[in-house]
């Protein structure tokens, strides 16, 4: 049952993040960088998108921490890595000076494919060949 | 005030689907991972799907309000070739983005998504500071 309630699940959930993403203003550009804009013309609003999203998160994790394993699932794959390390803090910065140059993150740059404009369409193919370059390349090198 | 109200609801839906992923399959919906796993050819219909649910999104928020969401692009197209480039590497490199550690990590208080959200808020911070000249 699970080979096809998983991928059932996954297209419910990412349907919902997009939709969600639609609502909260994450897919403007505009919007991202006036919200990273501290200095200028600063946005806050997007600080409810953020704050909305790990209140709900924070309370769901109560009922998966008493979960032994997931509705369709064996095992809960959360992370186990503790280390703070190089890579962490030079990939989040690196993430986060194409953040505000684009004004895209991964989630929103996909879900704004389907409204047809071409510059999400190059982003996300700069993106995945980044991903790839860092995956195939660079991964452990630094 | 009119654009706080659909930023928090938006927000509460995201972390209601991040969290039901987690529930029901088990995993973090870190999209730069899912996005990653797919085109490594990982998981193919699970990462394939979610994908496909994100892009449909806009297409069900078109359909329920009868408009598209407000887009206002400012990047050129070889500006967001670099961006993207710089979100994919770095993404990959620092275990995540604004959603597996920004959302799911710090519900999770895990102090590596609080650096990582902490690093890539300050670094967006500082270039769009200097993008748009605002000291």
């Amino acid at each position: 049952m699970n080979r096809f309630a998983q991928p059932l699940a996954a297209l419910v959930c990412g349907t919902l993040f997009g939709f969600g993403l639609a609502l909260s203003g994450m897919l403007d550009p505009a919007r991202v960088q006036g919200f990273l804009d501290l200095f200028g013309a600063w946005d806050p609003s997007l600080i409810f998108v953020l704050g909305g999203a790990v209140m709900v998160a924070m309370a769901g994790m109560l009922l998966v921490k008493r979960m032994r394993q997931p509705v369709f699932g064996e095992v809960f794959h959360i992370p186990t890595n503790r280390r703070i390390d190089l890579p962490l803090v030079l990939g989040s910065a690196v993430f986060g000076i194409g953040w505000g140059l684009g004004g895209f993150c991964p989630g929103p740059a996909l879900s704004a494919l389907s409204m047809g404009y071409l510059t999400p369409l190059v982003f996300v193919i700069a993106m995945v060949a980044g991903m790839v370059f860092h995956d195939r390349v660079l991964a452990g090198r630094i | 005030m009119s654009t706080y109200l659909p930023s928090l609801a938006g927000g509460l839906l995201i972390g209601l689907s991040a969290i039901s992923y987690l529930i029901l399959t088990g995993r973090i919906a870190g999209i730069s991972g899912i996005v990653g796993r797919l085109a490594e050819g990982s998981l193919p219909w699970l990462n394939g799907a979610f994908v496909l649910g994100l892009v449909l999104g806009p297409l069900v928020y078109l359909a329920v309000t009868g408009a598209w969401p407000q887009v206002t692009i400012t990047a050129s197209l070889p500006l967001a070739v670099v961006a993207g480039l710089l979100v994919g590497i770095g993404s990959r490199m620092g275990s995540g983005c604004t959603s597996g550690h920004g959302v799911l990590g710090l519900a999770r208080l895990s102090p590596r998504s609080m650096v990582a959200v902490v690093t890539f808020l300050t670094a967006g911070i500082v270039t769009v500071t200097i993008l748009r000249g605002s000291l």
